[in-house]
């Protein structure tokens, strides 16, 4: 008989994690988009980032993408070999590298994320020859496969986007984000222009990429579903602040926080 | 046999803010310890906290006081403490939860959604397919359904598609919370089976069961759950 006490307690490993946030902060004029935000995000982890419109969801991402410098507080990387960068001490040029290689985004209109005049191939090729891929037989080769992963038709490789559904267009986009391995995508409400059947297929094929391809993702989202199928972990955020953070289902099933509940209640089951 | 699972002194109270700050104490201390081989039935009136503390011990509701102490990859892992990263690892490795309701994944097929809990053990495609195969024969799915999302399922298939899901990682640590609920005798019988077969194994069972004589069947023992009592 041997009996669980708690001094067995083995204290759990600390993994570095991919991603620190230490007291962000970002105003426009006297609004506080976001205030004090901290949190760390963990190799193939999925965080999801849930609020009202105005919350701050966006402009976080925002900041973290490097598309926003923050006024207050520090963002840290650890890129491939091992370093931590703070992100706005990096150069430019090291940034926009790590933009097209290390990290993906994913924009709710497609066509803010892609290169509508250019074919279907070409747009997933493009981040390839940002890495230096130079053969233009293994690029069409990689695109060809890409699309295969996002079930666009292999045929449709030579066609621009404009040609293509806004539910074709999302998947494509994820092709052109996922072509150079990332490690971390961020996504700003991925699903959100798309009607309710092309939806939960494009939720599937993101929930099935990141668990093969073991991503790290900031996904901000409204709908609480979508966190729900997709995100291990929840932050909820409320006038610029991160009002709640925890598991997924528990935020979801136990909030704690008044506007957590707020949000969990208005829900539609 | 070794204990797998202890919970001491767990306190849950409940704090609806947008009821005018309403609070429901419902678990004051509660403690519990099941061992391998071991199936405890939760017994006692609805409202008692017997749902409650299921999912306390799964990690879906956070406890304001108290220890879930698991025993996991040859450490023990207090589930009240741990991060985040931790209790996902549990749940994937060592703990299984059958709810009463299957989440439906939109598009994901029922033989796809039952191996998943393997696959994500590692397990390769073939042998999962198997074991998930042979589960949900014994719970009577019939074979023309697998390749079909369960989302237009009947309420007592749905929740055998669940039965087989929890039950196929074969979890060292199972968490039942009325999972025959919604089924017949012959169902509720095969899903009964399969239970008891996880205990002789090994298993550490916690379980809630609306029907006594299921729990009775599956029990090899059955703790009293009382409503807490309200401060006056």
């Amino acid at each position: 008989m041997s009996v669980l006490s708690l001094a067995d307690v083995t204290p759990a490993a600390a993994e570095p994690p991919l991603l620190e946030v230490t007291g962000l902060g970002k105003n426009f004029g006297a609004l506080a988009a976001c205030r004090d935000v901290s949190f760390a995000l963990w190799p193939g982890e999925v965080l999801g980032v849930v609020g009202e419109s105005g919350s701050g969801k966006t402009t976080l991402l925002n900041c973290l993408s490097a598309r926003l410098p923050p006024d207050a507080g520090t963002i840290e990387y650890r890129l491939r070999d091992g370093r931590v960068a703070d992100l706005y001490e990096l150069s430019e040029p090291a940034r926009r590298m790590l933009m097209r290689t290390d990290w993906g985004f994913v924009h709710q209109n497609p066509r803010d994320g892609l290169r509508l005049g250019l074919s279907a191939g070409a747009n997933i090729g493009e981040r390839l020859m940002a890495v230096g891929e130079r053969h233009y037989g293994d690029i069409r080769g990689a695109a060809i496969d890409w699309l295969g992963k996002v079930e666009i038709d292999a045929e449709r490789v030579d066609d621009i986007p404009l040609t293509f559904s806004g539910g074709m267009q999302q998947r494509l986009q994820i092709a052109r984000n996922l072509v150079s391995r990332p490690r971390l995508v961020f996504m700003d409400e991925p699903t959100g222009g798309l009607d309710v059947s092309v939806q939960a297929r494009l939720l599937d094929l993101l929930r099935g990429l990141c668990d093969e391809l073991g991503l790290a993702a900031v996904v901000v989202t409204h709908d609480l579903g979508v966190a729900r199928l997709l995100a291990h972990r929840l932050m909820v955020m409320c006038g610029g602040r991160v009002v709640e953070t925890g598991l997924t289902d528990q935020v979801l099933d136990d909030p704690q926080h008044p506007y957590s509940q707020l949000l969990v209640s208005s829900m539609l089951q | 046999m070794s204990e797998q699972l202890r919970a001491i002194g767990l306190v849950k109270t409940f704090t609806l803010h947008n009821q005018g700050g309403l609070r429901l104490p419902v678990l004051a201390g509660a403690d519990l310890a099941v061992s391998a081989g071991e199936c405890v039935v939760l017994s006692g009136p609805s409202g008692a906290g017997k749902t409650t503390m299921l999912r306390a011990l799964y990690g879906n509701y956070l406890v304001q006081q108290g220890h879930i102490l698991v025993r996991h990859a040859g450490g023990v892992v207090d589930m009240a403490k741990a991060p985040p990263s931790v209790v996902l690892d549990v749940r994937r490795r060592t703990m299984g939860f059958v709810s009463q309701f299957l989440r439906v994944i939109p598009r994901v097929a029922t033989l796809d959604l039952v191996t998943e809990p393997l696959r994500r053990l590692g397990v390769d495609a073939a042998a999962a397919r198997e074991r998930a195969e042979t589960l949900l024969e014994r719970l009577s799915i019939p074979r023309r359904l697998w390749r079909l999302p369960p989302a237009t399922f009947s309420g007592g298939e749905q929740q055998r598609v669940n039965i087989a899901r929890g039950l196929v990682a074969e979890h060292p640590i199972l968490l039942l919370d009325e999972p025959t609920a919604a089924l017949d005798a012959a169902n509720s019988a095969a899903a009964v089976a399969l239970i008891v077969e996880a205990r002789r194994r090994g298993t550490a069972i916690v379980g809630v069961f609306h029907d006594r004589a299921v729990g009775e069947a599956v029990a090899t023992r059955i703790i009293e759950f009382e409503p807490p009592r309200m401060a006056a």
